[in-house]
């Protein structure tokens, strides 16, 4: 899978199971926005099998997008239609669609159903997308990015709107760069960096990596003291007990197990190297 | 749906976003009015010296419908889409079981009807303030003029959008095109006030043909025949040019960002 000069994305080998939330996560530049487009059938593959639905996504007709929801990267709305006419407009390009109002509802968008979309707010438009995607009730959602740039709040409400596809059923495929994202709303996560896959899992065995040092912090003396251990029990005793004997303290006392974050950041780390043609 | 069900059903939210949206009301419909008014106050009493003389009004009405279905189609067709295009829309659209030409056959119903509309509009405008007969008995031939004028430069329009890259470059590559032909072609400055030489340059455009062809339908002392086929024949040839190239070269997926 290339793009332009530069190879995109390489040896990517994914498997999404039917009615999971499957996140796709990867620092910007990462080559996921490259990948979810080969899925969509939007840009040609250099290489490789892929299989949506039983279909080659680049030969895939019109029965197949019957079953597929898309919402794109930062795509926009018409800004002079209102909620409703936007889902309307969209139901018709579908032979059996889920009634507008039912979708405002799932949406969240009950009070602004009469709105016009330059009206709505950001969080708002995108939940509209979200509608949009979702009017031809598809068995497979794709979601890229579906929250970049939201405030913490309008985050929430986009992240209870997509928790609940899982409850209708549906498999949806969601790329993002936000760790907390993946964690709080996908099944399975896999982590992409720099066109490669990096790693694999549930977001429990992600976080859970055993051999990974523990960190101790504190003051002493009026200077920050950080030591990275993976036998914190017996180094935390050792330096209790010598600030005991001391009759020290140890001032701002922290112990800390690598978090997802952390994880993540480590994993996707090669990506500062990543050179700037790459897709996104 | 059927094919024909989702182009009526594609153009009922085209007609509502096009008639929500303050520019394209402006530009395609309210600035054509305004020339019209200005022309006829400050042209309303002399005469134009084209094909046996005929007064000034009588040249500007079919001249300023000229202009508003040009704007209908090929202007207004190439900005919108090319918005639809860089916000995406376009390739969300892509994206659903629609069928492509249905959304082409869509926007371009969109824009003959408002084209239609600007005929009405204008016509009415013309004989009630400036007392221009509207030629009743040629209705028919000023139908399959103007359609086969709006289908050309809707073609046109689409065309255009393969060359313009952002949104930001949509109105100056547009006007840049259009304005100079619409002075050169007799649409603002009459026949007997230009030059044989711009004549003859303006005569390579489609802009030329086709208001030569609409004047000869609107005002019968011009010309013979009610539908002048030789004009509408090039405009065509042109509009068929353009579609080629709408097929080639039309993308929906942005092409910046």
């Amino acid at each position: 899978m290339s793009y332009g000069e530069t190879e995109a994305v390489r040896g990517i080998d994914l498997e999404v199971m039917p009615g999971e939330v499957f996140a796709f996560l990867g620092p910007n530049g990462a080559g996921k926005t490259t990948t979810v487009e080969i899925l969509e059938g939007y840009r040609k593959r250099t290489g490789g099998e892929v299989s949506v639905l039983g279909e080659d996504p680049e030969r895939a007709g019109r029965a197949w997008r019957e079953r597929i929801g898309i919402v794109l990267q930062g795509g926009r709305l018409d800004p002079y239609l209102t909620v409703r006419e936007s889902l309307g407009l969209y139901a018709g390009y579908f032979r059996a669609p889920r009634p507008v109002d039912e979708v405002v509802a799932l949406v969240g968008l009950e009070g602004k159903a009469d709105e016009r979309a330059r009206r709505l707010s950001g969080g708002q438009q995108r939940r509209l997308d979200v509608g949009m995607a979702l009017i031809g009730d598809p068995e497979l959602l794709f979601l890229d990015e579906p929250t970049t740039g939201f405030d913490p709040s309008a985050r929430r409400q986009a992240w209870d709107v997509i928790a609940g596809l899982r409850d209708l059923g549906k498999t949806v495929f969601l790329t993002t760069h936000y760790m907390d994202e993946a964690q709080r709303l996908a099944d399975r996560v896999t982590i992409i960096s720099a066109g490669e896959i990096v790693a694999r899992g549930t977001p429990e065995d992600l976080g859970d990596r055993g051999d990974q040092a523990t960190t101790i912090r504190y003051r002493a003396g009026g200077r920050e003291v950080s030591v990275e251990t993976t036998t914190p029990v017996q180094t935390l005793h050792e330096l209790t007990g010598e600030a005991l004997a001391r009759g020290e303290q140890l001032e701002n006392l922290e112990v800390t197990r690598p978090s997802l974050e952390d994880v993540y950041l480590e994993l996707t780390a090669a990506a500062d190297t990543v050179p700037a043609e790459v897709a996104e | 749906m059927t094919g024909v069900a989702l182009v009526a059903h594609q153009f009922r939210y085209d007609q509502k976003a096009f008639w929500r949206n303050p520019a394209s009301v402006f530009f395609t419909v309210m600035f054509p009015v305004v020339l019209m008014l200005i022309f006829g106050s400050v042209f309303g009493d002399k005469n134009v010296n084209v094909d046996g003389g005929v007064e000034a009004t009588t040249y500007y009405v079919p001249a300023i419908i000229t202009l508003s279905v040009i704007s209908a189609t090929m202007q207004s067709l190439a900005m919108s889409l090319v918005i639809a295009r860089e916000d995406g829309r376009l390739k969300r659209s892509r994206g659903t079981p629609m069928p492509p030409w249905v959304f082409i056959a869509g926007r371009i119903g969109n824009s003959i009807v408002v084209a239609l509309m600007m005929l009405i509009l204008l016509a009415a405008i013309g004989r009630l303030l400036y007392s221009v007969p509207i030629p009743w008995e040629r209705v028919p031939a000023l139908l399959v003029t103007l359609v086969i004028g709006a289908a050309s430069f809707c073609c046109l329009g689409i065309a255009l959008t393969a060359a313009i890259p952002s949104q930001d470059a949509a109105a100056p590559i547009v006007n840049a095109l259009l304005l100079p032909l619409y002075f050169l072609s007799g649409i603002f400055i009459p026949d007997d006030e230009l030059s044989d030489g711009v004549i003859q340059f303006a005569n390579h455009f489609p802009v030329r043909d086709f208001f030569e062809a609409f004047l000869h339908a609107y005002v019968p002392a011009t010309h013979g025949a009610a539908v002048d086929w030789g004009n509408l024949a090039v405009v065509a040839i042109w509009g068929v040019a353009g579609l080629l190239l709408a097929i080639r070269f039309f993308r929906w997926t942005p092409r910046s960002g």
